[in-house]
């Protein structure tokens, strides 16, 4: 578990994250939602300590980021995975080397063993026979399986993900949410993902926190968004014009409904 | 900053292939470039002295002479580095920035890597190898200009020959040889963290790689400079 509390964070003079206080749970895929410009890279970013907060803290299943020890935190950056927006595979090494990467630099396995588990890896997010092509040799959804392969191969505790779903065609999309979250109950990791795809957060939301302005607006499930009457959820939830055309048709037919209760109320 | 080029080290094994890499590509991959330019270089050194020694009073061997101090001196650790600024340099630069704008630099920081000893030491352990690419260049300039002034019939082989052994100064060698050092240093440094702390996308790698360019050879040129005055004045 995760526990966030009262984090802020600047550029410059331009406050991004406003305060904002959170929990994320082990084995449940935890999403950060919001528009783009919103935050919510700034605020992975916060969490993978890439970027420091200036208040607030965060720990880690206890674990008080900002007290512990040069030595401690970097065993406990060892303990998360991550997967960036853009995959962020290294091009100069092959789908296999990039999977090695983590382990080869920081455990002791040797040859056979490495290969071993890099196999079952890829395995796992379902990609053989692609172990001596080069990133630009392969798709952007087998990218996100290499990436996603590359985060859990040294069996992390914390898993993030910017945007998995940004650049792939809709079913691509839902394959590697479903992923992600088969792979978070199977490993029962703390999984927090970056999106403002609203397929995914209905599909995979178990926890949602949504960000505006830099501040925590809203959190809930993916059952009660869809009944909240928070004014910029529903701004935020309409906004893809599936939605919107699915939301009028189901006003129509209220409509119709209604006026056909008053036809029969007529007679 | 670069105190973080040494510190925390990455693990020796996966250091060794780094090393050897960049040993490849920025070395060994230059020899070709540096060569065909040393080369040909030399040989019109050769024949633009030999053109402007009209006085029939002055030997011939002074074409050796000057050929040999010219590339010696000048033309290899300088003019050449300023070529290696542009090929290896910009190549530097544009897949350090490569790496930084697709987050593959992030991706090192998240891990634990420290990416500045990572992604820069290689590259300089490389250039430690940086004096034996001027020396080839330095033999095969002066190579050139006996070549040229043989077989374009302005000096005798024997004068030749006779000419570059006059008034040899061991100290000008050990001169042409740090400055060649230095310059590896800040060619292998320079393009670097304009590669790793560059902003933006695409666009910019291309901008920051020209920009890097310049700042080297600037640097280049100056410390050129500073050094010929301290050592040789
Ligand atoms: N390194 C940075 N320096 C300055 N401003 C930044 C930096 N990173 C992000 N920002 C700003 O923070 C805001 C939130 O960005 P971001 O977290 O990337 O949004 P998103 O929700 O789309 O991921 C944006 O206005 C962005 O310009
Ligand atoms: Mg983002």
């Amino acid at each position: 578990m995760i526990e966030i509390k009262d984090i802020e964070k600047s550029f410059g003079d331009t406050k991004v994250l406003k305060g904002i206080s959170t929990t994320f749970e082990t084995g449940k895929t935890n999403l950060i939602i919001g528009r783009s410009g919103s935050g919510k890279t700034v605020m992975l970013k916060t969490l993978l300590g890439i970027h420091t907060p200036e208040k607030g803290s965060i720990s880690f299943d206890g674990r008080i980021y900002s007290e512990l020890t040069r030595d401690e935190k970097r065993s406990l950056r060892t303990e998360i995975g991550m997967v960036f927006q853009g995959s962020a595979l290294f091009d100069s090494m092959n789908v296999e080397d990039n999977v090695a990467f983590p382990l080869k630099m920081f455990t002791n396995k040797r040859g056979r063993e490495i290969k071993d588990r890099v196999n079952e890896v890829l395995e796992r997010v379902n990609l053989v026979d692609a172990n001596y092509k080069f990133p630009n040799e392969i798709s952007g959804g087998m990218q996100k399986r290499v990436a996603i392969a590359r985060a859990i191969v040294n069996n992390p505790k914390y898993l993030f993900c910017d945007e998995p779903n940004s650049g792939l065609d809709p079913e691509t999309s839902i394959l590697i949410d479903e992923l992600i979250q088969e792979i978070t109950r199977e490993y029962d990791m703390t999984t927090v993902i970056n999106t403002h795809d609203m397929n995914s957060v209905l599909q995979i939301g178990e926890k949602i926190v949504f960000l505006k302005n830099g501040i925590k607006e809203w959190e809930g499930t993916n059952e009660q968004i869809l009944e909240t009457r928070n004014k910029s959820i529903v701004e935020f939830v309409y906004s893809s014009e599936l939605f919107k055309k699915v939301r009028e048709s189901l006003l129509e037919e209220d409509d119709e409904e209604r006026k056909q209760d008053l036809n029969i109320k007529d007679e | 900053m670069i105190k973080e080029v040494f510190n925390k080290p990455t693990k020796w094994s996966v250091m060794k292939s780094l090393i050897l890499k960049e040993i490849d590509d920025l070395i060994i991959g230059s020899m070709g470039i540096v060569a065909f330019i040393s080369f040909f270089i030399g040989g019109v050194v050769a024949i633009q002295t030999a053109l402007n020694l009209t006085n029939p009073l002055i030997p011939k061997s002074l074409i050796a002479f000057a050929t040999r101090q010219s590339v010696i001196l000048e033309f290899a650790p300088t003019f050449i580095s300023i070529i290696m600024a542009g090929r290896a340099g910009s190549y530097i630069t544009s897949s350090i920035g490569t790496m930084r704008v697709t987050e593959q630099i992030d991706a090192l920081e998240v891990m634990g890597v420290n990416a500045i000893n990572y992604l820069i030491f290689p590259k300089i352990v490389a250039f430690t190898l940086y004096p034996f690419v001027i020396a080839i260049s330095m033999f095969l300039g002066i190579m050139g200009g006996w070549l040229a002034g043989v077989y374009g019939g302005f000096v005798g082989s024997d004068q030749f020959l006779e000419g570059i052994q006059t008034d040899f100064i061991p100290f000008h060698v050990f001169y042409a040889f740090l400055k060649t050092f230095v310059f590896g240093m800040l060619l292998a440094t320079i393009p670097s963290f304009h590669g790793f702390y560059m902003k933006g996308g695409a666009l910019e790698v291309g901008k920051a790689s020209t920009t890097s360019f310049v700042w080297t050879s600037v640097v280049i040129i100056t410390v050129n400079y500073i050094i010929t005055q301290l050592l040789l004045s």
